[in-house]
């Protein structure tokens, strides 16, 4: 009954992980893992199903016990103790509401369980908060998805716990309503400033909301950061192509000119920023010339392009118009297939499928990755399956 | 809402075809048939319980008389075997509802070494031929040297019960989300808080079935209470017994009574349920 911290409403606790690991029979479902999430932050783990991240949040939550290693919530100890001890609460993948208690009691569920007896007030105050006030005395069963998924947050916020710990909570509503709460859920953490831990498979969730992702891959974390950053400077492949799109080009380092590596790919000299590259890259090793689909932009061969820009010539494989922007899918000889999003602004009319394009981009918008890595890691996830 | 589709559906069969009016209302009459055909024995059994018959046998209706309501224990030993059928059923209801929600979780829940030999072994009760089994624990009693009375008669009914209970609490647990549990432990419930807050009550509907079940069976049993009594009679072996010399009205009145009972239980039920859907 007693919590291992007197609850403090607006303040959560960080939640710092020290080569936990969850191991079922010869099957390791986290490797070894440090982590460790800042106190008020929106930290969100990120991957596909299997990878290891719900059970991560199950070992923060007590539901699973580590193989090894220790959980600490603010500075203690807590991997010894069971749920019903931790300051903190978890919103359930289909929210696993109580079926038979009515959503006000539902919420007050954490209150009567410590003891407290004038609830009522607590109740309809975080009803209110999520707009659920006039549903009191209504069963789960008979609210909308979304109105259950706002009881589940408000069952588990009412208990102002150091963290609240999100297992896909918006996994089974529908893309409107998911965009809707996503913004929602990002204001009443920054309302109440507890430290929010998010599962989901879904990386534009990840990256509306959270202020720090951890991508997961069987098991490990492949990578940590701000989500532009992970953006912008993936360290795997798996991280580039998990995270949107990424064109992964194989080539070989021939030389160094000022800041910038010199690389061939498929007999084109291409540039690469040396500090957007792994560091012992040396000429004639090999590399992954990365770049966005958006970053690139298309040229019919007759038109200038930018002298300095890396350019690739192929032939349109086919055009898909999606409104904001043209998807394009270039065949590169010698490269393979090339993804190019251009902006509908003005809209090129020689640029249709069966057309040589040359393909073009500014060298300093290309990262490099290791070569020796599986070059698809991460490409065919299929997001729903998680 | 039958007054409205009828109204809204009216036009609409006029400019069709009106079927004829045997043909409309044919679900009803199929229905209100079957309803007669169930109900029927009742009201017989209700009618001659205000018979004054000549004689030992109430076969002939006679004339009306409320003697047999106003002394319903005026039969000799009819309300002591009454009083030891309740008694019997209501303690094997206990016992078979216990025991039986144990077994239930276990099976739902925990994966054991004779787990799929017991689920098999839970439904033979129900699959053997009753007069088998009557015979087979008459037989167990006797060699280990039991004496028949109400213990036999106890462990023969909480046995059979017990099969019944299993099966219907079980589909219950089987049903019932895991998540549901681990959320109230997250909620700061303690194991045994979150065993009596939330399995408990989630597993109730298939724990009360089990248990009316259970008192239903082992109050009118009669095959196997037959075979493990001794000299101990029960209220159906009061009246299979009293059948052979004649049927008194009492026994009506008794009958009567249980029904009623019955339906007022299942009214109550069916209007509680229904208020708590409209709130």
């Amino acid at each position: 009954m007693t919590k291992t911290a007197s609850p403090q409403s607006g303040s959560g606790g960080d939640v710092r992980l020290r080569r936990i690991s969850k191991t079922y029979g010869s099957f390791t479902a986290v490797h070894p893992l440090d982590l460790t999430v800042p106190a008020g932050s929106f930290f969100a783990l990120l991957g596909a199903s299997g990878c290891g991240k719900t059970t991560t949040l199950r070992m923060i939550a007590g539901l699973e016990d580590p193989s090894t290693g220790t959980v600490e919530l603010s500075g203690e100890d807590v991997t010894a103790l069971p749920p019903y001890k931790r300051h903190v609460n978890t919103v359930f993948q289909n929210y696993a509401l109580f079926p038979h208690l009515d959503i006000f009691e539902n919420v007050a569920f954490g209150l009567r369980r410590r003891g407290i007896k004038s609830v009522k007030k607590q109740v309809e105050e975080m009803l209110d908060l999520v707009q659920l006030g006039p549903m009191a005395r209504r069963r789960p069963q008979q609210l909308s998805g979304g109105q259950q998924q706002r009881v589940a947050v408000a069952r588990a916020l009412i208990n102002h716990p150091q963290v609240l710990l999100l297992d896909e909570p918006l996994g089974a509503l529908d893309l409107k309503l998911r965009r809707q709460m996503q913004l929602e859920l990002k204001r009443i953490q920054t309302e109440v400033g507890i430290t929010f831990v998010h599962v989901t498979h879904d990386q534009e969730e990840a990256m509306t909301m959270a202020d720090t992702v951890a991508v997961m891959n069987g098991g490990r974390v492949e990578q940590l950061g701000a989500p532009a950053d992970l953006y912008e400077n993936p360290a795997t492949t798996f991280v580039a192509n998990f995270l949107g799109t990424s064109n992964l080009i194989e080539a070989e380092v021939t030389g160094v000119d000022g800041d910038d590596l010199l690389l061939r790919a498929a007999d084109r000299a291409l540039r690469v920023p040396a500090r957007r590259c792994p560091h012992a890259a040396r000429t004639g090793d090999k590399l992954l010339a990365g770049v966005r689909p958006e970053k690139m932009a298309l040229a019919h061969p007759d038109d200038a392009v930018p002298e300095a820009h890396n350019r690739l010539s192929g032939r349109i494989k086919d055009a898909a118009f999606i409104g904001v922007s043209t998807q394009y899918l270039l065949d590169v000889p010698g490269v393979g297939e090339l993804a190019v999003y251009e902006q509908n602004i003005a809209r090129d009319g020689r640029l249709v499928p069966g057309a040589d394009v040359v393909a073009h981009w500014n060298g300093a918008h290309t990262f490099g990755l290791d070569a020796a890595q599986d070059i698809s890691a991460g490409a065919d996830v299929d997001e729903e399956a998680a | 809402m039958t007054t409205h589709e009828t109204t809204d559906a009216a036009p609409c069969a006029r400019t069709v075809r009106r079927p004829g009016r045997l043909r409309r209302h044919l679900v009803t009459i199929a229905g209100l048939c079957t309803l007669a055909y169930l109900v029927l024995p009742n009201v017989i059994v209700l009618v001659f319980s205000f018979n004054k018959p000549n004689g030992r046998f109430n076969y002939q209706w006679q004339r009306f008389s409320t003697d047999a309501w106003t002394d319903p224990c005026g039969v000799a030993d009819l309300c002591g075997s009454l009083g030891l059928s309740l008694r019997i059923a209501v303690w094997a209801t206990l016992g078979a509802t216990a025991l039986g929600t144990m077994i239930a979780f276990a099976l739902a829940r925990y994966r054991f070494r004779a787990r799929s030999t017991v689920n098999t072994l839970i439904f033979l009760p129900m699959a053997m031929p009753e007069v088998v089994m009557a015979a087979s624990l008459a037989t167990l009693f006797l060699n280990m040297g039991i004496q028949f009375g109400f213990w036999t008669i106890l462990i023969a009914h909480i046995m059979f019960c017990l099969s019944f209970v299993v099966t219907a609490v079980k589909a219950r647990v089987m049903s019932m989300d895991p998540r549901l549990e681990q959320a109230a432990q997250d909620l700061y419930a303690t194991p045994v808080q979150t065993f009596l807050r939330v399995t408990l009550p989630i597993a109730a509907p298939g724990i009360a079935a089990g248990a009316l079940l259970s008192f239903a069976l082992s109050f009118d049993d009669f095959i196997i209470t037959n075979f493990n009594a001794g000299s101990t009679v029960t209220f159906p072996m009061f009246v299979w017994g009293s059948a052979q010399r004649g049927t008194p009205v009492q026994i009506n009145v008794i009958g009567t009574a249980m029904f009623l009972i019955a339906v007022v239980c299942v009214v109550v039920g069916q209007l509680a349920g229904a208020r708590r859907k409209r709130s």
